[in-house]
Order: structure tokens, then sequence, then C-alpha cells
């Protein structure tokens, strides 16, 4: 599942191939020397692209793990192998290990209730003809607004004395907290802003997988006698979206696992240990504090996961096409 | 005319009611964060430390809230910088990315299947783990500090080659060959005809890097400390680092200045920001 273009995209793949063979130009058939010229001009034309992936992706991903593997620091002249070093000591640490925990529990709040509800508002958008595309806009915006300024809005919507959220709640007789600085709330608090953001992504991923079901299966299951709105979401809906669901969860889970501004703009990993986590922690080893090799080590922990994740997508996916 | 407005209402079924209402409801929270923000920026400061809260101000204080946001910190500059930043950006990933994406399309020949591989690793690989070669990179090319390094490590996009090839591949062979016969050269034909007709996917592309360039925090916090180099979100950043919190309504005055030229683009094009973003956030 990528959307409503990608999928028109792919069908239109397999069709064109199948039309490239079809009529395939006579002229183009393979004249000597022709393959050989071809793949000169192809490289060429590749040439900047190839130039740029080797020296942007493929190089420093390599980098990443020689250094990992060394007790190098940035700025200093020698180096040399030190294993698994920089590994134990990412384990043995304290400091990361919160970080992983807190971001293992940040994902345990985000990715649950974004998905939940943005299937919600789906559901719900779908589920009418009027105001579409006003309610999807409205619920869409945070995932484009910048995240730096935004959250510099949330601080003061969570400001203990003056912040929204405390006055309401001490309104409504509730009791107020100091969310950003307590150690209680701070992950919650982040969480929420995380949710706000993400929400509007996994809404419109439902949408398109909404969109994708087909009209004969819903008239099949009126035949059957599912007429009322909640049977189709039972019978069909929700059983036709299960794929779209294990997808929209990853995704989403790739996107908060890469959180960082609210982080870096709000509590800087604090207050104490409470709010670290990981990308924000692979930055300030790397770059704050310079412990080059260790922060390299949290790099390659980090690949290690988005790459797990990626390709567990991939794998579903791949399954989704062979539906169609 | 009341009654036929109540009869309007009388007509929505309790379903649809239903709908509007959780809609409405959950649209509105959504947008709290945007209103506080607003209704915080033209309001002085002492009504922004009464613990009541209406969104209009009793004395509106707008007009020196965003004087101050746009001449005590350089927010012109930091706006003109992500303007240039982002065009700069997706000017070199169009021009590096779309003769690449043709050849993997339209061309067959050996090593094609290595250099799409090559395209898929790019695409696999989070640029924030890549973000310590790359300083490195930077700082030995002697760019650091600099506007090129806050754009050398965008110049190529895998999803850019990956989402153009889609593209490049739903046109017919038989128009690449009959520009061939008609004696266009091959970089002729991807600037005269393939990006041309490619012109939604190049839309959602232009869509994706801009908003993801215009947005990012991360590597500008790295690329760069000169203020007079930061794209909007390092510097909102440092001005509330500077303003220490305290002065809330020039900040949010900022703020808001920061989100809303995205805003404005994303309202006039509303179709084409979800599908450009929603694709690129998958990849």
């Amino acid at each position: 599942m990528r959307g409503p273009r990608a999928i028109s995209g792919a069908h239109h793949e397999l069709s064109s191939r199948g039309g490239a063979s079809r009529f395939r130009c006579p002229t183009a058939s393979k004249a000597p020397g022709r393959g050989l010229r071809e793949t000169l001009a192809a490289w060429i034309l590749a040439g900047p692209s190839v130039f740029f992936l080797l020296m942007l992706y493929c190089l420093p991903v390599i980098g990443v793990f020689v250094i990992a593997f060394t007790d190098w620091r940035f700025g200093a002249a020698t180096l040399s192998f030190v294993g698994l070093d920089n590994f134990r000591e990412v384990i043995a640490d304290e400091g990361f290990r919160s970080s992983l925990r807190n971001t293992a529990i940040y994902l345990l709040i985000v990715v649950p209730s974004t998905v939940s509800l943005g299937l919600l508002i789906a559901l719900l958008i779908e589920g009418g003809k009027s105001c579409r595309s006003f309610y999807r806009a409205i619920h869409f915006l945070p995932f484009m607004a910048t995240m730096s300024a935004m959250a510099i809005a949330w601080e003061a919507l969570l400001h203990p004395t003056i912040g929204l959220v405390n006055q309401t709640l001490s309104a409504i007789g509730m009791p107020a907290a100091n969310w950003l600085r307590d150690e209680h709330t701070v992950l919650p608090a982040l969480a929420a802003i995380g949710i706000w953001q993400n929400l509007g992504f996994a809404m419109v991923l439902f949408l398109a997988g909404l969109k994708s079901i087909p009209k004969d299966i819903y008239d099949a299951a009126d035949v059957d006698g599912a007429d009322l709105w909640l049977d189709r979401l039972r019978t069909v809906t929700l059983p036709m979206l299960g794929p779209v669901s294990m997808f929209v969860v990853i995704v989403v889970a790739l996107r908060a696992f890469a959180s960082f501004d609210t982080v870096k703009v709000l509590t800087q990993g604090g207050p104490g240990h409470a709010s670290e986590m990981l990308l924000y922690t692979l930055y300030r080893e790397s770059f704050e504090y310079l412990r080059t090799g260790y922060g390299a080590a949290i790099a390659v922990v980090f690949l290690a996961i988005v790459v797990t994740l990626t390709l567990v997508q991939a794998h579903l996916m791949d399954r989704k096409v062979h539906y169609q | 005319m009341s009654t036929r407005a109540l009869r309007a209402c009388l007509l929505l079924s309790p379903a649809a009611l239903f709908r509007h209402t959780v809609l409405l409801a959950t649209g509105a929270l959504i947008l709290v964060p945007f209103v506080w923000m607003v209704s915080l920026s033209i309001k002085p400061p002492g009504e922004i430390f009464r613990t009541s809260f209406s969104f209009w101000p009793v004395q509106f204080y707008g007009v020196e809230n965003y004087t101050k946001a746009v001449t005590k910190a350089p927010l012109p500059r930091y706006l003109g910088n992500g303007v240039m930043i982002c065009a700069l950006i997706l000017a070199l990933q169009i021009l590096v990315c779309a003769p690449c994406a043709y050849a993997l399309a339209k061309h067959r020949f050996a090593g094609r299947d290595t250099l799409f591989g090559l395209v898929l690793i790019g695409l696999l690989l989070p640029h924030q783990v890549l973000s310590l070669p790359l300083f490195i990179l930077g700082y030995q090319l002697g760019i650091l500090n600099t506007y090129a390094a806050l754009v050398f490590p965008y110049v190529v996009s895998p999803f850019g080659i990956f989402l153009f090839r889609q593209f490049f591949k739903t046109i017919p062979d038989d128009v690449v060959h009959a520009a061939r016969l008609d004696g266009l050269s091959e970089i002729a034909i991807v600037w005269k005809m393939m990006v041309p007709m490619a012109l939604p996917a190049v839309i959602a592309f232009a869509i994706f890097s801009i908003v993801s360039h215009w947005n990012d925090l991360f590597w500008p916090l790295i690329a760069v400390h000169d203020q007079s180099l930061m794209p909007p979100p390092l510097g909102i950043m440092v001005f509330k680092s500077e303003e220490a919190g305290t002065d809330y309504g020039p900040l949010m005055a900022a703020a808001t200045l920061v989100v809303l030229p995205l805003i404005v683009a994303f309202l006039g094009a509303q179709r084409w920001f979800v599908e450009g973003l929603a694709e690129g956030a998958i990849k």
C-alpha cells in the first residue's frame, strides 16, 4: 500500500511493460554494438546520481560501521580498532539504556493511539459525503507544520501556570501538573505531541486503504444481509484493512522512532534522563560530547532497528501487491 | 429562516450528526496549538500572564509583537535562508535524479539492477544515521558552517529517483523511440519530454522535498552555527533560548511566521500536499 497514486503507478507499470513488448519499435532491436552504446549512454545519464549516491550514502554508511569499531575521536590523528568495545560500553551505559527504554515507552503510547485514532477519523470521514476535504485538511495540518515552531506553541499550552491545559484542568477540578518538568509526565506529554503530529498521516493512509476496497464486496455483503453500517464495518471494512493497518503501524512507528525536534526544543532529555530518546542521545553523544566512536555505535543500533522495521514494511507491501 | 435552518438540522440523520460532531471535536482539538499560538502572538505581556483565557486580546498587541519578532531576531534572514536552501536543494535534486531515473526506466544496460539496488539501499538509510560521516565529510571539504553544508547531503534523493522512475515507466516506449528518430539527444529527451510529462510526480516530489527541508532541524543543528546561515526551525529554537521563554508574544509571532508559509501553500493545494507528503514519508 503506497497511497492511491502509487497503486495506479504500479498498475501502469504492468500495463506499460506489456505495451512495450507488443509495440517494440523494430529499429530498437539489437543492432551490433547497440548494447554497449546504450550501456554507455545510460551510465552517463546516471553518472551524477551514482557519484553522489556512493559519496553521500554508501561511503557514510560504511564510515559509521568503521568508526563504531574504533576508538577514534573527532579531530584525533590516530585510531585503532577496538572491536566491540563501543557496543559493550553503549549496552552497559545506564544513560543509553534509559534512552532505549524511553523510546520504547514513547512508541508504545504513540503508535497504538495514533493508528486507532487515525483509523477512527478516516472511517468517519469516509462514512459521509459532506466536508470530506475540509476534515482531511484540518487533521493533516500538524503533519506538515514546522515541528520546532509548533513545539514552542505546545510549551505555551503546557506551561504550568499560564498554559491552557492546566487552566482547563483546574477549571474542571482536576489536578494540574508541570508537564515538561516532571519526570513522570514528560514522556506522556511528548507522546501526546507525537500523536497530535502523526494522526493525520495515519488517517491519510487509512483513507487510501478504504478507497482501495472494491465496492462489489460491499454489494456482496449487502446481499448476505450485512446492511447495517456496523455489520459492514465488522464483516468487510476492518478485515479488508488488515494488511493496511499492519503497514500503518510500522510507518508510524518509524516516524515516532525518529522523534527529535520536540526533545531538543522542549526538554533536552530532561528532567534527569526522563525524556532522553534514541535519536537525541545519538545527536548529543556525537556532536555535543564528540564521543565519536560511541555515537557511531548508537547510530548502528539505530540503523539496525530502522532496517528491521523497514524490511517488515517492504514484506507487507509485497504481499499487498500480490493481493491485487 | 430559523425554522428552515432547524429543519435542515433535523434532516441530518443521527449517523451524520454523530459524524460531524466527532470530526468537529477532534478537528478543534487538533487546531488548539495553532489557535493558541496565534492568540498569544497578538496579546500584550500583561494579558499573556493573566490566568483567564480568551482568544482575542482586550488590547490588540499584534503589531508590536510581530515587529519585535522580525527586528529583535534575524527572522527575515532565517526565512530567506529557508527559501534559498529549499530552492537550491530541490533544483539540484531534480537535475541529478531525473536523468538517472530516465536511464533506469527506459534503458536496458549492464549494471542496471545494481544501480537500482543502490537506490533502494539509499531509500532504506535514515539520514540521521549518516550524519556523523557526513559531518566529517563536510569538515574535510572545509564547507561546514556555510550554505553548502546545509545543501550537500541532499543533492541526490533516492526517493526522487525512485518516484521519477516509477512515472517515467508509465510513458510508452514509442514516445521515446519517436523522439530518438526525430534526432533528440538522450538528455533532451529527459528535459523536453520525460520531465514535462511526469509533472504530477515532479510536483509531488517538490512538495515532499520543500516541506521536509523547510521543517528539518536535525541536520542544520549539526551543519551550521552562524545565526546568519540558520534556516527557520533552527533560528526559532535559538530565538527561544535567547529569550529564555519569557517574552512569549514575539516568540509566538515568530513561530507563526515560520509555520505560515507552508500552511498557506497547503490550504491552496491540499490534495497535492497530502499525496506528496504521504508518499514521501512511506518511501
